[in-house]
């Protein structure tokens, strides 16, 4: 019995440091991509490359939570002039592939896209179409490193190595918003080659939210700034808004 | 002379819309579009056709207004073509100066329902590239000679009535007069033509007659679709005309379109980590159900199987199945005069698209490839299309074609294989 409490009091420290990191993620997640029952922003993104060149796209998205943590997503393109008023519908299913499909306004097409590697480019920029949409917490295995007054540092490993480019990621948390304040990708080789920072965040609606986020490559030396605007939330956004009906027809809440 | 007038007009046009540098605003609706220059040249001697396939200057207006009440849209293209002798004015051939792409106004008169009245691009149906179930107008002629694939679209002006139950959606598409396929007759795209028993060009213009008595000659498309979670199912029915001159009248010695309903249904979903889809479609060739007139196609049964996945991270792989199957064929082949060209009971298509996304998703190379083991021929599309900025595109590819024989699908255009490149301002 003395023993049985022994090695229980040895893993006691570590079982409640870990519920704390679950915990730290889990809030994390929610505050970063489920605040409210639904919202509204729209985005700037600039993207710009190694040479001093940049691009531009600017979007509308709409979202809403459902059941089991799963969402759907409304992406409705303004610029650049080739992809306006195309949309781009997401049924982000959580643990399996997302249903997506594209409308093409020219054609008149509903093109239904085949699930791809999250970690790709979201439309070009230096975010992934995973920073976008979340990543699943239970994909990593999470190390709280250090704290301090402000926020938490974890150490983030993929549970398969296989399936992501990186090998592990630090992320800051704040400890008042739970909102991730820097994340650091490193590779096979533990070199640092990417950035994902909030820069901007403000108080809306009750809800802390990133007003400017910016990405680096620091392999190829480019950077991708979203900045984000009229962010709105619980708007009553509806379900049949994410239907083929409103890619049609674009709801009210993405014009301007 | 008149392509250098209309080419200058073009130009006018142009500086006009980028005297702002911007799209236009115009007080509550933008103006967009996007001015282009494309070109292009035969790769194969063809004696019935000039050896520049493409040349053209085009410039795309769209103006739009979006209200919660309603909203309209109005595009078009201003064209100065260097290619087509003659360049009479004609809204349905999209010939001439001008081609009304959309010119539609949108309302709910209830809350469950949509209506869309107009000039408009219609798509429905799970085919990539190949339709079954879609009878709305294409334009194969745009699409062979390398046009962007928006071209293949060719307007409809119809009432779209869409009606969205809880269950479901009803969408009825009303033409009141037959809007045909801006099909292909030779004078920009030389074919086979049976009755000549050889090829045939842009002095070979046959006399063919289109059903054209509004109300009368109109065409009735019916859509109905349910989600089962990830799976998208529908079923469609259609009445109206076969969408190309595939019959004969002897009387008046005229290429005629027949009576055509077709019944069919389809499935999308999820599958291996892809996309899966399957449709079906009967073609029920009305004025000749007994099967016995060569002069009318027969009946047919189409089937679409296909499967789209990623490869690897920015390539994808798109792959299809496709049969048609001619009903009737012991009929067909009674009846059919000697010395005519003989189609097979089965046809079988198979098609590959690969997809390649390079240099931060600013170079687009991809490669679509229409195969038939049963006809002995082919059909490649090779594309590379890169934004130089986000506003200018350029793009270069190739239509090439090739069979054993003259009088197949494909095989019949070999000397259509061309090849071009084009520059494009979006505004």
């Amino acid at each position: 019995m003395k023993t049985i409490l022994l090695i229980l009091t040895l893993f006691l420290p570590f079982a409640a440091q870990a519920t704390d990191v679950e915990q730290i993620i889990e809030k994390a997640n929610l505050a970063s991509y489920y605040a409210g029952n639904d919202g509204r922003a729209d985005v700037r993104m600039t993207i710009y490359d190694a040479k001093g060149g940049t691009r531009e796209r600017q979007f509308t998205v709409l979202r809403l939570n459902s059941r089991n943590a799963n969402q759907k997503f409304y992406v409705y393109f303004r610029e650049p002039a080739d992809v306006r008023k195309m949309a781009y519908l997401v049924w982000k299913k959580v643990g399996g592939d997302d249903d997506r499909w594209l409308w093409l306004p020219a054609l008149n097409l509903k093109k239904r896209i085949a699930p791809g590697d999250k970690r790709t480019s979201f439309v070009g920029s230096d975010f992934l179409y995973e920073d976008i949409s979340g990543r699943g917490p239970d994909e990593d295995n999470h190390q709280l490193v250090s704290e301090n007054n402000d926020s938490w540092m974890i150490k983030n490993s993929p549970k398969d190595p296989d399936s992501v480019e990186f090998s592990y990621y630090m992320v800051w948390i704040d400890k008042q918003t739970y909102l991730p304040l820097k994340a650091e990708y490193y590779d096979k080789s533990d070199k640092l080659y990417r950035r994902v920072s909030a820069v901007k965040i403000e108080t809306i609606d009750g809800y802390p939210t990133v007003l400017e986020a910016v990405a680096e490559d620091l392999n190829s030396g480019s950077k991708t700034v979203n900045s984000f605007s009229r962010v709105k939330y619980d708007i009553g956004l509806k379900k049949r808004i994410f239907t083929e009906r409103f890619l049609r027809r674009p709801p009210r809440e993405v014009r301007q | 002379m008149k392509f250098l007038n209309r080419a200058l007009l073009l130009i006018l046009l142009l500086i006009a819309s980028r005297g702002s540098g911007q799209a236009f605003d115009l007080g509550g609706f933008e103006l967009h579009g996007f001015s282009e220059l494309r070109g292009g040249i035969r790769l194969q001697n063809d004696a019935h056709q000039d050896s520049i396939s493409l040349f053209e200057g085009r410039l795309q207006l769209e103006a739009a207004q979006q209200q919660d009440l309603y909203s309209w849209t109005l595009r078009g293209d201003l064209l100065a073509d260097g290619v087509l002798d003659n360049q009479n004015q004609n809204l349905n051939r999209g010939s001439g100066l001008f081609d009304l792409r959309e010119a539609n106004l949108l309302f709910s008169p209830l809350d469950t329902v949509d209506i869309k009245l107009g000039r408009q691009i219609l798509t429905w149906g799970t085919g990539d590239l190949i339709f079954l179930n879609d009878l709305f107008p294409k334009d194969w002629q745009s699409f062979f000679i390398g046009r962007d694939t928006e071209y293949l679209k060719a307007p409809s002006d119809a009432l779209m009535l869409s009606w969205f139950p809880d269950w479901g959606t009803v969408d009825v598409v009303y033409t009141p007069q037959f809007d045909p396929d801006r099909y292909i007759s030779g004078e920009r795209i030389s074919y086979f033509n049976p009755l000549l028993g050889r090829l045939a060009g842009e002095n070979d213009s046959s006399r063919v007659t289109r059903p054209d008595t509004w109300l009368s000659d109109d065409e009735l498309a019916l859509r109905l679709s349910h989600n089962f979670g990830s799976t998208e199912s529908a079923i469609y029915i259609y009445r109206g005309f076969w969408k190309s001159p595939t019959g004969f009248d002897v009387a008046s010695g005229t290429n005629i379109f027949n009576e055509l309903n077709v019944y069919g249904a389809s499935l999308r979903a999820p599958l291996f980590g892809g996309v899966g889809n399957v449709e079906f479609s009967w073609y029920d060739s009305a004025d000749d159900r007994s099967c016995d007139d060569p002069l009318v196609p027969n009946s047919e049964l189409r089937f679409l199987g296909g499967f789209e996945r990623e490869l690897l991270p920015e390539l994808t792989a798109g792959f299809q199945y496709y049969l048609e199957y001619l009903q009737d064929y012991t009929a067909y082949r009674q009846t059919l005069p000697s010395g005519t060209p003989q189609r097979d009971e089965f046809r079988h298509l198979l098609t590959l698209r690969l997809t390649r996304l390079l240099l931060n998703q600013n170079l687009t190379l991809s490669l679509f490839t229409f195969w038939s083991p049963s006809d002995a021929d082919f059909y490649l599309r090779p594309n590379l299309s890169y934004k130089l900025t986000d506003a200018w595109l350029l793009t270069a590819g190739a239509n090439l074609f090739g069979g054993e024989n003259l009088d197949t699908f494909f095989g019949q255009f070999e000397k259509n294989t061309n090849a071009y490149v084009g520059i494009r301002y979006s505004f």
